[in-house]
């Protein structure tokens, strides 16, 4: 087994039993909340709106619902975990060992993503108490939500590399993801919007992952799948890149 | 060959503040060495240099022959570090503490837990490798970091005030078991405030102060330097100030004398004096550490 597979395995282990040691609060939050949801915007409200796309307006709702919860957790458990090593600094543990710095991101990106999925999962056997789902395309719906975990997870360990406090670990969370994500299309589809107001949706890129998720359940989407699907891969590796730069010159790690 | 060789080191801070200016420093293999010096005189950011922690501003680095900028994994993996500052994770437990280090380093599960057992038990541990490590005492948590560098069984262990807020018991403990870890070949550097321990532990010693290199020598020799000697006397009680022929003395009350011997004054003349002039000796002791008083001087001369 080579040095760094073990690393990385290492890593992810640690970070897999930091977030389930803690599941009553990484893992059972995102449960309720989407469960509240579900009952007051699916049930209680939905059955009032009527049809979305052609789709009752649960069925509509509930896989923005889940990509929901896989951003937020994806991005929060890099953010915080990554922030706490570095405030612990035991973040120290790893840069005084022959670590490549891939590993180092793919390790705390592997954590995001197995809790970002995790709870997608958790989200998705809830939600089949409250509707059936069909699944119109597996291998879209997979990757779809595998590379938006990645692209949020790194978003994550960037605001963590940048943060000096807990503070600013909120900051984006609070003040950027959650307007995006809501304005993302997850309880509308933008034909609803004029047209103005459909071109500045296009501009927020939570819009196209949403978009081609929903394909992979419902095989509708208001954005063709080749668009959703490249500005998908041009964030994770344009994000990839900043946090290997950040990393390997040690912004914010080494003084 | 060298197990570390510092040559032009220089590290300087944003904001200005030139912590290193320049520094050479060689330790050879199988040596234990006393980096000392006082506070932010340059000895933690030379250690965070070597250990990856600091980015150097200009100069070169070599571990084992092996240099940080174009060598990093290898250099890497000769060192181990025990830091300052307690830097695991609090809420993980010892063995999870010690069993990610050397996953880090690429050591397979079987041989780190093998490792772990062996540290563990030598170290005191073991039987609290399932307790949390935030929940043992400050003794035992710099134990663990001792523990965690060793893992990878590094060639150079490099500890920043390994015993510091210890007590004496288990400070003795502890240099027994880095004096086993020295005599095994680990080439050990050791910066402390306890003087005491440098003196007893370390065959070479480097005196750093405001970035730079005072003094870089043996202890012995470092010693040698030093050519008075201050005694502190319990006597019987005397009522005038005693003068002996041939050494300072110094009458502190009725029954403490200080007596300066200069090197090469045999204690035996000393006792002869006192004799007399009909002083009994109760016991004696030395007024201060050697390495102190040396300690103190050379960094005094660099203010």
């Amino acid at each position: 087994m080579s040095a760094n597979f073990i690393a990385l395995k290492s890593l992810l282990t640690k970070e897999i039993n930091r977030f389930t040691r803690i599941w009553l609060q990484t893992l059972v939050p995102p449960a309720i909340t989407m469960s509240l949801y579900f009952v007051i915007f699916g049930t209680l409200i939905g059955e009032r709106i009527g049809t979305m796309s052609g789709f009752s307006y649960m069925e509509f709702i509930v896989p923005g619902l889940i990509m929901m919860s896989v951003i937020t957790n994806s991005y929060s458990n890099v953010a915080s975990s990554f922030f706490s090593s570095k405030f612990q600094r035991n973040v120290e543990e790893l840069l005084v060992a022959p670590v490549p710095t891939w590993i180092i991101i793919a390790g705390y990106v592997g954590g995001g993503v197995a809790r970002g999925l995790l709870v997608g999962c958790i989200v998705t056997v809830l939600s089949l108490y409250f509707v059936n789902l069909n699944i119109a395309n597996l291998g879209v719906l997979l990757i779809s939500v595998l590379f938006t975990s990645i692209l949020f997870s790194l978003g994550g360990l960037i605001n963590a590399i940048l943060a000096k406090s807990y503070d600013d670990i909120s900051i984006i969370p609070n003040f950027v993801l959650t307007p995006l994500t809501y304005l993302g299309g997850v309880f509308y589809s933008l034909t609803l919007l004029p047209d103005f107001w459909q071109g500045v949706s296009k501009a927020n890129p939570i819009v196209y992952m949403i978009n081609t998720f929903r394909y992979g359940f419902l095989g509708v989407t208001d954005i063709p799948l080749v668009y959703s699907f490249s500005i998908i891969f041009l964030f994770v590796a344009a994000l990839f890149s900043l946090a290997y730069w950040m990393i390997s010159r040690g912004y914010g790690l080494r003084s | 060959m060298s197990a570390l060789s510092i040559k032009g080191l220089t590290k300087t801070y944003k904001g200005g503040v030139e912590a290193l200016k320049g520094i050479d420093l060689t330790v050879e293999q199988g040596d234990f060495y006393a980096l000392l010096g006082p506070n932010g005189a340059g000895k933690s950011t030379t250690i965070g240099i070597i250990s990856s922690l600091v980015n150097k501003t200009q100069g070169d680095v070599e571990v084992f022959g092996y240099n940080l900028d174009t060598d990093l994994v290898k250099a890497k993996q000769q060192i181990g570090l025990v830091p300052q500052e307690f830097n695991f994770n609090q809420f993980e437990t010892v063995l999870q503490v010690v069993m990610n280090q050397a996953g880090y380093y690429g050591v397979t599960r079987k041989l780190a837990l093998e490792r772990a057992q062996k540290y563990l038990t030598e170290l005191d541990l073991w039987d609290k490798r399932n307790a949390r490590s935030r929940e043992l005492s400050g003794g035992m948590k710099r134990r663990l970091m001792i523990a965690r560098a060793l893992m990878h069984e590094p060639r150079l262990l490099i500890l920043d005030e390994p015993t510091a807020g210890v007590d004496i018991e288990l400070r003795r403990s502890m240099w027994d078991f880095l004096q086993q870890l020295n005599e095994q070949g680990v080439t050990i550097i050791l910066t402390t405030h306890y003087l005491e321990e440098a003196e007893s532990l370390c065959r070479n010693i480097g005196i750093i102060d405001h970035g730079t290199i005072v003094q870089n020598t043996s202890m012995k020799a470092l010693l040698s330097q030093l050519n008075i000697e201050t005694f502190v006397l319990d006597i019987n009680p005397v009522e005038n100030d005693v003068s002996l022929s041939g050494f300072e003395t110094r009458l502190l009350d009725d029954h403490t004398l200080e007596v300066d011997v200069e090197q090469g004054h045999e204690l035996n003349t000393l006792f002869t004096e006192l004799s007399k002039h009909g002083i009994t000796v109760m016991s004696m002791r030395n007024k201060a550490n050697r390495l102190e008083e040396l300690f103190l001087r050379l960094v005094n001369q660099t203010r």
